[in-house]
């Protein structure tokens, strides 16, 4: 029975299936709204569903002379990470006090997953272009990752040193939640930046920048190997949202979350619709001298408890 | 709806550019179909970067013996089922390259192509037509 139900979490709702569902609409929202900005009709609700299904029944080839085990560990590393992050942030929101222990620094390797599954599809795939983008996406891993981890170190100061998910939306519930401080809009703003570069959006599309290196790491998937990758990236546009909101906005777990949630999303919309594209050296600087500073005054701020 | 296989690649055909040495106009109202004017995205169409990702192939310019490898190359790289959509008079026939030292003849002679759009260049219109009529025939 038990395993009936974990079985059951990870594969249909929270994991996989129903976080896959939701981030395909958000990625219809996302294109839509891109439309609209551009005074554009955009496309039909069910566009995202049908690229899935294409790609799906899509003949998918691997390219010669690349490794078959790592072509396909790529994909489903993010895939992987998704469903299990689906899965602890609905847990951790709903039964926080509850006697599944997850902690952030779990988070933060789950969050490591598809960075690290695009750097090895892309390794892997034996073209020179995807090579480009898959060191792209290892710098751009590593410029983000400082400010998100100083910020993960303030958050967990104004949780009174818990590293627990749990205890962190606890301690919201019970002092307000966080964001409500200066240094709380400080890490709100530095996380928002990073994950837009998470999302790979525009200004940080670096590693797939279109006009520059085609598609970047994923150039050479196809078919299944492609739909793995877009779906992750939509998951990715539900969850790292809703990561935002429980770990700074007081957890999701009552219907206050349903704004919350679309004022996010359409905040890193308008940001990628209103942005070029940097270059990668200009994101490095930006993210450890612009965004680390900042976020070091957040931490500093926090220890003081403003 | 019968065949989601079919339905999936109606509704969202992916195109990639085969410029095959055309004379950059038909290249150009391409990219014209792609402006806010005409928004082919309404009907699914985006373009790609890379011929993997790609459901449909719109080539354009006449054939030569420096382009035809290249050209076949990227048919075989698409991953099938694929449409060959030939833009501009040049796919047609040879149109007035027709006894150039270099032409090797027509598309047709190398490529399945499923639908042509004659003009030179033909207009976003047309070619959104020319699409559409592809689509149906599937
Ligand atoms: S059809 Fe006309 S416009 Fe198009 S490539 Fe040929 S010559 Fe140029």
């Amino acid at each position: 029975m038990n395993i009936v139900r974990i079985l059951f979490s990870y594969i249909i709702f929270p994991g996989f299936i129903f976080s896959a569902v939701v981030g395909l609409f958000l990625t219809w929202i996302d294109r839509k709204v891109t439309a609209r900005i551009h005074w554009r009709v955009g496309p039909p609700w069910f566009q995202p569903y049908a690229d899935f299904l294409k790609l799906l029944l899509k003949e998918t080839i691997i390219p010669e002379g690349s490794s078959k085990t790592l072509f396909f560990l790529g994909p489903l590393l993010g895939l992987v990470g998704m469903s299990i992050l689906a899965v602890m942030l609905f847990s951790m929101n709903f039964y926080p006090a509850g006697s599944f222990v997850g902690d952030i620094i779990v988070i933060i390797y789950l969050l490591a997953l598809p960075p690290i599954g695009i750097i090895i599809g892309g390794s892997a795939s034996k073209n020179p272009l995807a090579s480009v983008g898959a060191s792209r996406e290892m710098t751009q891993y590593f410029a983000y990752e400082l400010p998100f981890l100083i910020v993960l170190a303030t958050i967990i100061l104004k949780a009174g040193g818990s590293i627990k998910f749990g205890d962190i939306v606890l301690a919201q519930q019970v002092q307000g939640p966080f964001l409500y401080s200066i240094s709380g809009v400080i890490a709100a703003v530095v996380i928002l930046l990073c994950v837009q570069a998470k999302l790979s959006f525009v200004p940080f599309d670096i590693p797939e920048a279109e006009q520059e290196i085609m598609a970047g790491p994923y150039i050479e998937y196809s078919g299944v190997a492609l739909a793995i990758y877009k779906v992750t990236r939509a998951m990715m546009l539900f969850l790292l949202p809703l990561f935002l909101i429980s770990i700074l906005w007081g957890g999701f777990a009552d219907w206050w979350a349903i704004p919350k949630f679309l004022l996010i999303i359409v905040l890193i919309v308008l940001m990628k619709n209103t942005n070029p594209r940097l270059r990668i050296d200009q994101a490095l600087k930006f993210f450890w001298v612009g965004l680390g500073i900042l976020s070091i005054i957040g931490l500093v701020l926090a220890f003081y408890g403003l | 709806m019968a065949n989601p296989r079919l339905w999936g690649l109606k509704k969202s055909p992916w195109v990639f550019h085969v410029a095959a040495a055309s004379c950059n106009n038909c290249d150009i109202e391409i990219l014209d179909l792609l402006t806010p004017r005409w928004d082919i995205e309404r009907f699914g169409i985006v373009l790609v970067g890379s011929p993997r990702h790609a459901d449909a192939l719109l080539v354009t310019g006449v054939l030569n013996r420096k382009n035809l490898p290249r050209v076949l190359r990227v048919y075989e790289q698409t991953p099938k089922p694929c449409l060959v959509i030939g833009i501009g008079t040049c796919t047609c026939h040879t149109h007035m390259f027709e006894s150039s030292y270099n032409v090797v003849g027509p598309y047709d002679k190398y490529l399945p192509i499923d639908v042509y759009i004659p003009g030179c260049p033909p207009k976003p219109e047309s070619m959104i037509m020319g699409v559409v009529k592809a689509l149906k025939r599937l």
